[in-house]
């Protein structure tokens, strides 16, 4: 992991929707090729982060730049530069897999050649030429995360989210996916993470735990481990969850 | 029975915390039929007519005054022969002719019957029949109180016939006809999107592995909708006769009663839909195309079944508003008493039991 | 007490679940462990009535749940998978809604709701689709308990809701446990099959082992040990390529490592890792896991 480029600045972001604050004063930075983990109980404002990054809502305050370009007025820079995949949206079910593929880098304007080269490539790595015509919802659901992870890399982005891609998905395949996580993170593509499993979270270069809209922790796992005196992220999580009410 | 309730209230909760179609379904009728009324109001307003008068007597000038005394008609010239018809309308200005046939208070008294024709320039087919049944309306109005005069019933009878389109039959259809559209879509697309939602939340699994009887859930859905569409049969009926002019002849529990049939068969096709489909999207579909559509198009409402192909009008036949707008129809205009529609009342109670039976043996107890 | 013999499913040419077999004493707390599409949600739906079974037969406190269906619904407390409460009714409106449905009042049973309850109490006022996660899951409980159902049948309470609220909602579980009812649950987190009594591990329609948690980890035969060094990506890589290895799969900070030989020779991965340049080597003995034993079953 080189510390160098900062991929994503945060700098004191505060979203209020009327008087709620659902995110309040976050600051961190993320790294070119880091894992990073995004981690919180469900409502600390986890989601409303990640679409702000995404270019996807406006903060109300704060200084966000995403792979170079603010996040107020550079919105649609931010979408070309930035790969998306979460457990609920995908793929097109109805669709086949090589039209999965055509259809998504053809939103990012990847040339016909390309499209080709880079399908091809992916059926081969995944070794499904003689699945290539079939529906996605033939597949697997394990076969379908790994397979929309890649695709949401397709067109090389700077940075990844994935919101929380493994869910429900069995062990070994879960394994496979992180796999695919690493080899992107050495190719110097940036991996923003969100995961309910504890032992995914340890598997991340440095995380950060959101408390009620506040970053409570941000640390390398073991960092964390060793600061919070326990075994491992699970009881990291639960500690600092544990103060506010469910 | 305290579950039954229970399960009512539940509907109710959601009926009213969902404002949107809580909008529709109240505005709609009232929209619907505020802008047939206004577009009605204002196409037939001060149309030129020529009357043809054979006889000249008390009575036809009594009708031709009651006529032009109303707003919508003006007098352009009096004819005094046929030949002069043709020409007239080829003019353009007269939309329609009135033609008092020889002897006609003589007839009127003699035989207790009198006949005016009624020519109208139906190139605009639409206009011409609204102008027809403003015409019949106030013809209809005047025998009716020479009836109550005199006690022989006489009858005058009006022969309408339409140049350039002269199949063009319908009168008054359209109050029924919106009346029969509103409550086909509220009552059946209303329900089946009732229904198919609980399929979609997953929350109709909780209710079959309750101990909820499938009649029971299938009257508590239906429930409130019989209730809110009568509502709006009411509004539309009496907005019907406020905008329209919409005579009400028959009697009105019946008429009511009529309507409350139609929302009962409206909501069994619903529940069938519902049983069918497994979610709101089809539902609404399916209702859509199967239920709107041949509702404004084969059942009368506009365009006239004796003109369609023998095969539609079979096809017509099997559309239960049909029925319902010659029912409402009958009871309305013609003050027509039961004994008149029973026929097509039968036919409607039987489509409903159709309806009824089919989806109850289809709803599932189980979720396959 | 709940018996299934024998089940099987298919829907058109998939073959969901076949050759289900398990018993659940009463007060048991039975769980279902398996990824997405294992066919725990099919069972459920078998023993709930919800749909029939091709073959096979399962009888719940001696009630058959294709004959029985009427019966099976009343002693039955259900959960499914996903969020199925009226979104637009209150949090007290929706018990009041499924209190009123099985003929029961919230009055009746509110001590076996209480601890609950409780804590949603406060919100009672507010709708249920504005509730988060972890108060949602606890409503569907109180919903599914109303009643006061002999057998509780929860399927995935757990997925989707943050580590807080799973461990208080696996709180819940063991109490009313200790109250006399029977618990069914299914989970696709391994590290929850230590909290049932007794597991059933399951895989592409298939039981794979039925067991207490501790015996399905005694169970597992291989010696296992946790490697780390400091380029963990590496290791997983230089380790699938040691002739040794049976298996190398990430845990956390660790990857746990089984060898084809029933004794791991520590020395000779050592060498073989600094061979491959590895740095800060760390090998300790561990004991195995549910997760290393569903993996171990699945190969």
């Amino acid at each position: 992991m080189v510390k160098k480029e900062k991929v994503i600045q945060v700098k004191n972001l505060v979203k209020k929707f009327g008087d709620f604050v659902a995110n309040d004063h976050l600051t961190f930075d993320v790294y070119k090729g880091e894992i990073f983990g995004f981690l919180g109980a469900n409502g600390a404002g986890k989601t409303t982060a990640i679409r702000i990054l995404c270019g996807l809502s406006i903060p109300t305050s704060g200084d966000i730049s995403v792979a170079g370009f603010d996040a107020y007025t550079q919105t649609e820079n931010i979408k070309k530069n930035i790969g998306y995949m979460s457990q609920k949206f995908s793929l097109y079910e109805d669709l086949t897999i090589t039209e999965n593929i055509k259809f998504y880098a053809g939103i990012y304007g990847l040339s016909d050649k390309e499209i080709k080269q880079k399908s091809d490539k992916l059926i081969q790595k995944f070794n499904l030429s003689d699945k290539k015509n079939k529906l996605i919802k033939s597949l697997p659901l394990g076969w379908k995360q790994k397979l929309a992870f890649s695709i949401a890399i397709i067109h090389n982005p700077k940075i990844v989210f994935l919101d929380e891609p493994t869910g429900g998905v069995d062990p070994i395949t879960r394994r496979q996916f992180w796999d695919l996580i690493y080899e992107a993170a050495d190719a110097g593509i940036t991996v923003f993470v969100t995961t309910h499993y504890m032992d995914e979270a340890e598997y991340c270069n440095r995380l950060s735990i959101m408390v009620d809209g506040k970053i409570e922790a941000l640390d390398t796992p073991e960092n964390l481990i060793k600061q919070y005196k326990v075994d491992n992220m699970d009881q990291v999580f639960l500690k600092l969850a544990r103060k506010t009410n469910a | 029975m305290k579950r039954f309730i229970g399960f009512l209230k539940k509907e109710f909760y959601h009926i009213f915390r969902d404002r949107r179609t809580l909008i529709i379904l109240f505005g709609m009728p009232v929209a619907q039929v505020l802008l047939f009324g206004f577009v009605i109001t204002n196409e037939i307003k001060n149309v030129k007519i020529a009357i043809l008068d054979h006889s000249k007597d008390e009575i036809t000038k009594q009708i031709t005054n009651k006529i032009l005394a109303s707003e919508y008609f003006i007098l352009d010239k009096n004819l005094s022969s046929d030949n002069e018809i043709e020409s007239i309308f080829k003019a353009g200005n007269v939309k329609e002719i009135l033609i008092f046939e020889n002897n006609f208070a003589k007839k009127l008294e003699k035989y207790g019957k009198a006949n005016i024709q009624i020519i109208t320039d139906a190139t605009d087919p639409n206009t011409a029949n609204l102008i027809v049944s403003y015409t019949s309306a106030i013809i209809l109005n005047y025998s009716n109180r020479l009836n109550v005069q005199s006690n022989v019933p006489m009858q005058i009878q009006t022969k309408t016939r339409m140049f350039y389109n002269p199949e063009l039959k319908s009168v008054f259809m359209f109050v029924p006809g919106i009346m029969a559209m509103i409550l086909m879509l509220i009552s059946a697309i209303m329900t089946s999107i009732s229904i198919t939602r609980e399929k979609e939340m997953g929350t109709m699994e909780i209710l079959l592995v309750s101990p909820l009887k499938p009649a029971q859930i299938i009257i508590g859905k239906v429930m409130p909708y019989v209730i809110l569409s009568f509502i709006n049969a009411v509004t539309i009926i009496v907005l019907g006769m406020y905008v329209f002019g919409m005579p009400v002849q028959g009697s009105i529990p019946l008429l009511l009663a009529e309507n409350v049939l139609f929302i009962l068969l409206a909501l069994s096709l619903g529940i069938l839909i519902s049983t069918t489909t497994d979610n709101q999207q089809a539902a609404m579909m399916k209702s859509m195309f199967g239920l709107l559509l041949p509702t404004i198009l084969l059942s009368g409402f506009i365009y006239p079944i004796e003109n369609m192909p023998i095969a539609l009008q079979i096809v017509a036949n099997l559309m239960p508003p049909r029925w319902f707008i010659i029912i409402i129809k009958d009871i309305m205009l013609k003050g027509t008493s039961f004994a008149f529609v029973w026929k097509e009342t039968l036919i409607l109670v039987a489509f409903t039991l159709f309806f009824l039976i089919i989806s109850i043996k289809k709803f599932q107890i189980r979720l396959e | 007490m709940i018996s299934v013999q024998n089940i099987k499913k298919s829907y058109g040419d998939t073959l969901a679940v076949s050759n289900i077999n398990f018993s659940v004493e009463q007060a048991e707390l039975f769980g279902l462990i398996g990824p997405d599409g294992a066919g725990k949600t099919t069972i459920f739906r078998i023993l709930t009535s919800l749909i029939l079974p091709d073959e096979g037969k399962a009888i719940l406190n001696g009630y058959d749940v294709v004959k029985d269906y009427k019966k099976i619904r009343q002693i039955i407390g259900y959960m499914p998978g996903r969020f199925s409460l009226y979104q637009d009714l209150s949090v007290e409106e929706n018990l009041n809604f499924f209190a009123t449905v099985f003929g029961t009042t919230i009055e009746e049973n509110y001590d076996l709701i209480k601890d609950i309850y409780k804590q949603i109490e406060p919100f009672k006022k507010r709708r249920a689709g504005k509730l988060s996660g972890g108060m949602k899951q606890k409503l569907a409980l109180s919903c599914a308990l109303i009643h006061k159902p002999e057998i509780l049948v929860l399927d995935e309470p757990t997925t989707g809701v943050d580590a807080v609220s799973r461990k208080e909602f696996w709180d819940m579980l063991q109490r009313l446990k200790e109250k006399g009812i029977t618990i069914l649950v299914s989970t696709p987190y391994m590290d929850e099959a230590s909290l049932c009594d007794r597991v059933a591990l399951i895989q592409n329609g298939q039981i794979m082992q039925i067991d207490t948690p501790d015996n399905i980890v005694k169970s597992f035969k291989h010696e296992l040990i946790a490697v780390k060094t400091e380029n963990m990506h590496k290791l997983l890589h230089d380790l699938r390529n040691f002739s040794d290895t049976h298996s190398a799969f990430l845990f956390g900070q660790n990857i746990h490592y089984t060898s084809i030989n029933s004794k791991i020779n520590n020395e000779e991965l050592k060498h073989y890792l600094q061979k491959n340049n590895h740095k800060n080597i760390e090998i300790n003995k561990i004991q195995a896991n549910i997760e290393d034993c569903f993996m171990e079953l699945m190969t």
